[in-house]
C-alpha cells in the first residue's frame, strides 16, 4: 500500500509538470508577453464596447468628420458616428472572423493533410489534387460567388452577410495552405524510428498521427495560423470593400478602412485608427505565435529544467 | 505440415520460410517502378524459444529489412513467418494487434526511436495505454518497475529524450520493447550506436533480462565479437541471403562458407604479437539492386569456379545444426 503513494510523491513531484513549464517559458518572452497583453486589452475592450455612450450605427450628422477630440477620442466618421465605438464593434467582427477562419481552415485542413502525408500513395494523389484544385480558385471570384450564393440560400445559422456566412466563405478558400503545410510535416515525420515504434507497439494509424506525429508539427502549425488571422481579417475588409462582406452600416474594421479611402487627405483619422487596430491585432497575435512555439519546444525546455 | 508440428514441439518460438522482401526504385517523370532493390531474397531459418539467434552481415546486406519484415512492420514481397503457431501476415488488424504485445524491437539508434515531444515515461507507457493494459495508475507504476529493472530511477519518469546519454536511452528503449512482456524482441542492431565502454553493458542488461523474462532474441550486428558474445545461433547473411548458420562454437571455431571465413579472419585481436593470415576479400559488395548471378558471393570469393556463377546453391545441413549455402562446402568436403 505504501508503494502507491510513493509512486504519486516520486514522479508527479518531479521537476515541473509539461504545462506549467511551457507557461514559465512563455512569460519569458518578451514579444510574447507584451502580444498577450495587447491582445488580452484589445478584446477585453470590444467586449465592453456596450458600455460607451455612443451608438456605433446612428449617424449624427451635424458632427460629421469631428477631429479626434476630448469628446470623441478617435474622432467622427463621415455620418457623424464615434470612430472609436464603431473601431470597438468593428472589432466583434474582425477579430471573430480571423480566429474562425483560423479554425475552419484547420479543421479541415490539418485532417487531410495529415491523410495526405500520412498514408501517402493514391490516398496522397486524390487529397493533392483536391488542394491543389482548391488553390487554384481564382479566390476572389470564388468568394464572390459563394457569397451570393449563400445569401440567396436561406439557412437559420448563416444569415446572408453574417460573421459566420463571412468566415465560412474565407475558411473554405484558405485551408489548402494548411493542409500543404501538414502534408509535408507528416512527409517528414512519418518516417521517423519513433513512429516505426509506435507501430510496433500496435499503435492504430490515428494514434500514431494524432499523438506522434502532430505535435512535432506543433510549432510551424501554430506560426502559420497566427499568419492566418491576420489574412483573415485583411480578407474580410477586401470582401467588404466589393460589397460581398460585412454590410455597413454594420461596422468592421475591413470595411470602415475602406470607406475612409475616400477622404483619406482631409479626414486621415478614418484610416488611421482602423489600420491601427488590424496592425496591433495581427501583430500581437504573430508574437504570441513565436512565444508559444519557442515555449512548446522540447529542445528549449531543457535550458530551463537545468538552472 | 507434419514437419511444421515437429519443428513447433522442438520449441521453436519463429519460423520463417523462403522469406523474400523487394523494395521498388521509381524513376523517371512518370515514376514508374524501373527496378527492385532485392533486400531480402528468400531464407529461411527458426529460431527456437529462449534462444539468442545472431544475425552478422555487412551494411545493407538486408539483415535490418529481415527483421522488420518478420514483425511485420513491413509488408513482404512473398513468404511466411510463422510466431508462435500463427501465421503473421494472413492475420486481421486486430489479430495483429494481439500478437503485437508478444514480439518487440530495440532500434540501433535510440534517440531517433523516442518521440522527442515526450517524456519517456510517457513513451514507455505508450504500450500499455494501446492494449489497456489495468488502470491508469497501476501503469505508471509498472513504468516505474520497468525502469528500475533497466537501470533508471523515478525521477527520469518526465525527462526528455535529448536530456539522456547514449547509454540511458538505449536503455529507455529496451524499457519500452520490455513493458508489454513480450516472448520475443528483435534487437537491431542495438549497441552499435554506442560507446564500447557502454556496448557491454547493455549487452549484459539484454542477458539479464532474457534470462528474467524468457526473452527470445533475433540479434541483428555487424560486429562480430558483439554477437558471439551474446548468441546461442549465429546467422550469416550476404546480399539478401542466409550463407551460413550454426551454433556459435561451431560457426567461430569451424565457419564453412568462404565469407564467414573472411569476416572471422578481420576479427581483431587484442594481441598484437600474434598474426594470423587474413583473408581479405576482393572488391565490393554487388549492389542489391543488381545482384550477381549463381552464387552472390562468387564475384568475390578465393574459391569460386566457373559453376558458381551458373548455379545457386542450396543453403544444405553439411553437420548437425550447420547449414551452409556453398557449392564448394558440400557435405562430401566437411573434413570433421
Amino acid at each position: 500500500m505504501p508503494r502507491k503513494a510513493d509512486v504519486k510523491n516520486k514522479t508527479m513531484k518531479s521537476p515541473e509538470t509539461m504545462s506549467s513549464l511551457v507557461w514559465r517559458r512563455f512569460r519569458r518572452h518578451p514579444g510574447a508577453m507584451a502580444g498577450a497583453i495587447i491582445l488580452a486589452i484589445l478584446i477585453l475592450s470590444v467586449l465592453l464596447a456596450g458600455l460607451s455612450p455612443f451608438d456605433p450605427e446612428i449617424s449624427d450628422i451635424k458632427n460629421r468628420f469631428q477631429p479626434p477630440s476630448g469628446n470623441h477620442l478617435f474622432g467622427t466618421d463621415g455620418l457623424g458616428r464615434d470612430v472609436l465605438v464603431r473601431i470597438l464593434y468593428g472589432g466583434r467582427v474582425s477579430l471573430s472572423v480571423g480566429f474562425l477562419v483560423v479554425g475552419i481552415s484547420l479543421a479541415i485542413g490539418v485532417p487531410i493533410g495529415s491523410a495526405a502525408g500520412y498514408f501517402g500513395g493514391w490516398v496522397d494523389n486524390v487529397l493533392s489534387k483536391v488542394i491543389d484544385a482548391t488553390m487554384s480558385l481564382p479566390a476572389l471570384m470564388f468568394m464572390i460567388l459563394l457569397s451570393a450564393i449563400l445569401r440567396e440560400i436561406d439557412a437559420p445559422f448563416l444569415k446572408s452577410n453574417s460573421t459566420l456566412t463571412i468566415s465560412l466563405v474565407l475558411g473554405v478558400l484558405s485551408w489548402p495552405t494548411a493542409a500543404r503545410l501538414v502534408r509535408a510535416i507528416f512527409f517528414t515525420f512519418r518516417e521517423m524510428e519513433y513512429v516505426t515504434a509506435a507501430k510496433a507497439l500496435g499503435a492504430s494509424n490515428l494514434r500514431i498521427i494524432i499523438s506522434e506525429i502532430l505535435p512535432n508539427g506543433l510549432g510551424p502549425i501554430i506560426v502559420e495560423s497566427t499568419l492566418g488571422i491576420g489574412y483573415a481579417i485583411m480578407e474580410e475588409s477586401t470582401l467588404s470593400f466589393l460589397g460581398f462582406g460585412i454590410m455597413p452600416p454594420t461596422p468592421s474594421w475591413g470595411n470602415m478602412l475602406d470607406k475612409a479611402q475616400e477622404h483619406l487627405s482631409q479626414y486621415p483619422w478614418l484610416a488611421i485608427f482602423p489600420g491601427l487596430m488590424i496592425f496591433l491585432a495581427i501583430i500581437s497575435i504573430n508574437f504570441i505565435g513565436d512565444g508559444m512555439r519557442d515555449a512548446l519546444d522540447p529542445y528549449k525546455i531543457l535550458a530551463q529544467i537545468d538552472e | 505440415m507434419t514437419q511444421d508440428k515437429a519443428e513447433n514441439q522442438n520449441g521453436e518460438l519463429v519460423v520463417v520460410k523462403d522469406l523474400v522482401k523487394y523494395f521498388p526504385v521509381r524513376g523517371g517523370v512518370l515514376r514508374k517502378i524501373v527496378n527492385w532493390v532485392q533486400a531480402v531474397d528468400g531464407i529461411s531459418f527458426s529460431i527456437r524459444k529462449g534462444e539468442t539467434l545472431g544475425l552478422v552481415g555487412e551494411s545493407g546486406c538486408g539483415k535490418s529489412t529481415t527483421g522488420r519484415t518478420i514483425l511485420h512492420l513491413l509488408d513482404p514481397t512473398s513468404g511466411t513467418v510463422v510466431f508462435n503457431d500463427q501465421n503473421v501476415f494472413e492475420l486481421q488488424r486486430q489479430e495483429m494487434k494481439v500478437l503485437r504485445r508478444d514480439m518487440q524491437i530495440i532500434f540501433q539508434d535510440p534517440y531517433a526511436s523516442l518521440n522527442p515531444r515526450r517524456p519517456i515515461g510517457e513513451s514507455i507507457k505508450a504500450g500499455l495505454n494501446i492494449h489497456q493494459v489495468g488502470t491508469p495508475t497501476e501503469r505508471t507504476e509498472m513504468v516505474l518497475d520497468i525502469l528500475h529493472k533497466v537501470g533508471l530511477e523515478d525521477y527520469h519518469y518526465h525527462r526528455y529524450p535529448h536530456e539522456f546519454s547514449g547509454g540511458q536511452r538505449q536503455r529507455i528503449g529496451i524499457a519500452r520493447a520490455i513493458a508489454l512482456k513480450p516472448k520475443f524482441i528483435v534487437c537491431d542492431e542495438p549497441v552499435s550506436a554506442l560507446d564500447v565502454s557502454i556496448q557491454s553493458q547493455v549487452l549484459n542488461l539484454l542477458q539479464d533480462l532474457q534470462d528474467e523474462f524468457g526473452l527470445t532474441y533475433l540479434f541483428i550486428a555487424h560486429n562480430l565479437s558483439v554477437v558471439e558474445h551474446i548468441s546461442d545461433r549465429v546467422a550469416v547473411m550476404y546480399l539478401g541471403k542466409i550463407i551460413e548458420l550454426a551454433s556459435r562454437d561451431d560457426l567461430y571455431s569451424n565457419p564453412l562458407h568462404p565469407y564467414t571465413k573472411a569476416l572471422m579472419s578481420a576479427i581483431p585481436i587484442p594481441k598484437p604479437s600474434l598474426r594470423r593470415t587474413r583473408t581479405i576479400l576482393k572488391g565490393e559488395v554487388p549492389s542489391p539492386l543488381d545482384p550477381p548471378s549463381g552464387c552472390r558471393f562468387h564475384p568475390r570469393c578465393p574459391i569460386a569456379t566457373e559453376q558458381c556463377s551458373v548455379e545457386e546453391p542450396e543453403f544444405v545441413e553439411v553437420m548437425k545444426d550447420h547449414y551452409v549455402a556453398c557449392l564448394g562446402v558440400g557435405p562430401q568436403n566437411v573434413r570433421i
